[in-house]
């Protein structure tokens, strides 16, 4: 009885190895069968980036190209509401990486790219004040006192509008503050000495190497930009474009965001 | 010819005190931000800066696209000139007055429009690109076109006022003398007004050279391809604020030096 017993158990397992075993060669079939539906990406892709991304971007796609060979990423960057009216009027652009929603949901009403974008990236506000704080700067209502020269980003572009959404959060009222196009060049004039305190994006803090350090704006008063990443419809090279959204997206685009100081969506 | 006269003039009358004033305070003007720029420059790391294969591709395209825009400019705007300063028809001054516009809208601005004419879904773009497969945004020619557009009007009015302030009694006498209207134009015209078509020539090339806002609306920022030096300049911002100055400076003393080698050939009164 006993041995009888070993025989049915020994038949069972065998019978449910082999039905695990083809299911794994089935299995494995489908997915060779998958991988061979979306051919190898190459060839070359143009992506335009919000100027905030150029240096996580230029490395991501020097990555993508190591990792795809026979690719090629040229990247257009530029700020988001040039960026959004190129695609619209048809420039041969196959994806668009934006600073904010609004330019990428603009795009998805006009039936420009394909699907929804996908959120790759968040990035937090502070304060970039001089080497050594030389103004004692510590809270938002700070920029604003007598004295202390702050540069704000124009108001038609994401960094913009969210520093003044930052400074309402905090209650403190902004009278007419100088400018800068974007939110690097805004930068630049805490950096070269023209301002003592900017309102940019904590990524920018950290690519100016010491010429500017960051005061923290507290979550309460805070104001989170969200990156989305996009195919564009009419692009010359879908398939490139998708392999490179998917590795933005992937864990190694996410490493080397983070490496950039961009917080994990 | 004209040099022993304006020598004995310099002699016999000095210049006025107030107007050498007023004019070395303009020249401190124009200077001052340059020095300042130049104080800022990292001396240290400029050769490497300079010697960057992405430095040498937009100082390259630069020189190609302004070069492609004067030649544009010139090709279409001395006929335009011509028109507007020798035939008169219903709607010059309206003419003349657009010619004026890329002047002065925002150059971005002038982009958009560049791609609502011109575009692949713009009013004479979709043509193009459906018959002739031309695709303007994002290629060099797109450069040359955008700047072509800021520039052309630099040298239509010089031109112009050249061809106003000519004698042509000296046209008619070679009219009378029997030469073709072309002979004409190209014999006593052009060289009557050779210092203005120079002059804007120069002009066209100079504002060409430092474009930045319809190129990069229009034609995009790729590197190597529309990436001139002003884009490149936008984008050193990016890293290091101090690249862009070193990148500015070597536009601005390479456009100085192109001006003055002009100046000293063609540009002597």
């Amino acid at each position: 009885m006993g041995s009888q017993r070993t025989f049915r158990l020994a038949v069972a397992a065998t019978v449910t190895l082999a039905v695990a075993a083809a299911s794994t060669l089935i299995g494995l079939g489908t997915a060779g069968a998958a991988r061979r539906a979306t051919p190898r990406p190459t060839g070359s892709i143009t992506v335009s980036a919000a100027s905030s991304l150029t240096e996580v971007f230029n490395r991501l796609g020097k990555d993508f190209e190591r990792k795809y060979r026979g690719t090629s990423v040229t990247f257009n960057y530029g700020a988001s509401n040039v960026l959004e009216p190129q695609i619209e009027q048809g420039a041969p652009v196959d994806a668009f990486a934006a600073a904010d929603t609004t330019t990428a949901d603009k795009l998805v009403a006009a039936g420009h790219v394909v699907g929804l974008p996908v959120v790759f990236a968040r990035n937090r506000l502070e304060i970039a004040v001089a080497k050594g704080n030389p103004k004692k700067i510590r809270t938002l209502a700070d920029t604003v006192k007598p004295g202390v020269q702050l540069v704000l980003c124009a108001a038609a572009v994401p960094c913009g509008k969210f520093a003044r959404q930052a400074f309402a959060k905090a209650g403190v009222t902004l009278l007419e503050v100088p400018t800068g196009q974007d939110v690097k060049d805004t930068l630049s004039k805490v950096r070269l000495g023209a301002a003592d305190a900017a309102v940019v994006y904590v990524t920018d803090v950290k690519s100016a190497r010491g010429q500017a350090v960051g005061v923290a704006i507290p979550t309460a008063q805070n104001v989170i930009a969200s990156y989305p990443i996009a195919r564009v419809k009419s692009a010359s090279n879908p398939n490139t474009a998708q392999a490179f959204i998917s590795y933005v997206t992937s864990r190694p685009g996410e490493a080397t965001l983070a490496a950039f100081g961009f917080v994990h969506p | 010819m004209m040099r022993p006269v304006s020598r004995r003039r310099r002699v016999a009358r000095r210049p006025p005190v107030a107007a050498c004033l007023l004019a070395a305070a303009a020249v401190a003007f124009l200077v001052l931000p340059l020095i300042g720029l130049a104080q800022r420059a990292p001396w240290s790391t400029i050769w490497g800066d300079l010697t960057d294969s992405a430095t040498v591709d937009a100082l390259r395209l630069s020189f190609e696209c302004s070069l492609g825009a004067m030649a544009l400019s010139l090709v279409f705007g001395v006929p335009l000139a011509w028109v507007l300063a020798r035939v008169d028809f219903p709607g010059r001054r309206l003419t003349r007055a657009l010619v004026l516009v890329p002047m002065v809208l925002p150059p971005v601005v002038g982009g958009v429009a560049l791609f609502l004419a011109i575009g692949p879904r713009g009013l004479l773009g979709q043509y193009l690109h459906q018959w002739f497969g031309l695709t303007l945004p994002f290629t060099t020619l797109g450069v040359i076109v955008a700047e072509t557009f800021v520039a052309m009007p630099f040298l239509v009015i010089t031109v112009e006022g050249g061809l106003r302030a000519m004698d042509q009694r000296y046209e008619s006498a070679a009219t009378t003398l029997g030469a073709t209207r072309w002979t004409v134009f190209r014999r006593v015209t052009l060289p009557l007004i050779a210092p203005s078509l120079v002059a804007g020539a120069a002009l066209s090339w100079a504002r060409a050279l430092g474009e930045f806002g319809a190129t990069i609306t229009f034609a995009g920022n790729l590197a190597g391809r529309t990436q001139t030096m002003p884009l490149a300049i936008f984008l050193a911002f990016e890293n290091n604020p101090e690249t862009a100055i070193a990148l500015s400076l070597v536009l601005v003393v390479v456009s100085v030096a192109v001006l003055a080698a002009l100046r000293d050939r063609w540009l002597t009164v």
